[in-house]
């Protein structure tokens, strides 16, 4: 599946919904994509990555660099994978104890618990 | 009976555009063995890819615009990558000591998991590096014996 980041409003959070592969070639504009997002002040943003196929530390490590920017602004930010393998990859990291992980976007955006 | 190993060797040019056609071979030459599976093919192309792109950043800290040699080799019990750059190279008592993953101090570091990932999604990982370059040498171990029957 190519490459490719949408946004879209769901109440009081923007969802980055992202497919393909997150790796040193397409880190760049998902970097650019979810800065632009931060940027508009958003406070609360999901990440979708269930259409994701591969990702890489690049593509975690703008993870962790969305993630320190939101919550730096006092926002919230979540991650959605629905596959396994990201989930492990995640788990493998531990990235899980720093990020708050949700299999949907309903999911992410309906819990309250933060 | 043992059988010769298959070697094929690569050069790429030193772009992230190719990294996905580096992952198309781990997942060709790793499904030559049947036994193994999907999850453990899966680990091993992030290893090859973790290590293809620190490959791709030297060249670009060397401002080098040179091919970047990959070789594969299948041996009866072995899956290997060796990757190969000519960049400045680097010392491990250089690398910068991250806070451990879990660590909400952790997300200040955006970079530093690369050969983490490496080290427990390979069975055996080799880093020689020099002045002239680094070669990583990435294995797996394959459960299957290949021989001749």
């Amino acid at each position: 599946m190519e490459f490719g980041v949408t946004v879209a409003s769901h109440g009081r959070w923007e969802v980055l919904t992202v497919t393909g592969e997150i790796d040193m070639a397409t880190a760049p504009r998902f970097r650019q994509r979810l800065l632009a997002v931060i940027g508009t002040g958003a406070q609360n943003v999901v990440i979708d990555l269930s259409g994701v196929d591969f990702i890489d530390s690049t593509g975690l490590g703008v993870l962790m660099g969305g993630a320190k920017r939101v919550r730096s602004a006092g926002g919230d930010i979540r991650l959605v994978m629905a596959g396994a393998r990201l989930a492990d990859l995640i788990e493998l990291t531990r990235l899980d104890r720093v990020l708050d992980v949700f299999d949907s976007v309903s999911a992410a955006i309906e819990d309250s618990s933060s | 009976m043992t059988s010769d190993p298959a070697r094929f060797d690569f050069e790429i040019p030193a772009r992230p555009e190719y990294l996905s056609l580096v992952r198309s071979l781990v997942v060709e030459a790793a499904e030559m063995d049947s036994t193994l599976s999907r999850e453990r093919i899966e680990d091993f192309k992030v290893a090859v890819s973790e290590a293809t792109t620190n490959a791709i950043e030297a060249h670009a800290r060397a401002c080098r615009d040179d091919s970047i040699h990959i070789r594969c080799t299948i041996t009866d019990d072995r899956l290997e990558f060796h990757i190969t750059d000519r960049g400045f190279g680097f010392y491990p008592d250089q690398i910068q000591v991250l806070p451990e993953p879990d660590d909400p101090s952790r997300l200040n570091f955006e970079r530093g998991l690369g050969i983490y990932l490496m080290r427990v999604l390979s069975d055996d990982v080799e880093i020689h590096s020099g002045p002239d370059g680094t070669e990583v040498s990435l294995s797996i171990h394959l459960a299957s014996n290949n021989s001749d029957g």
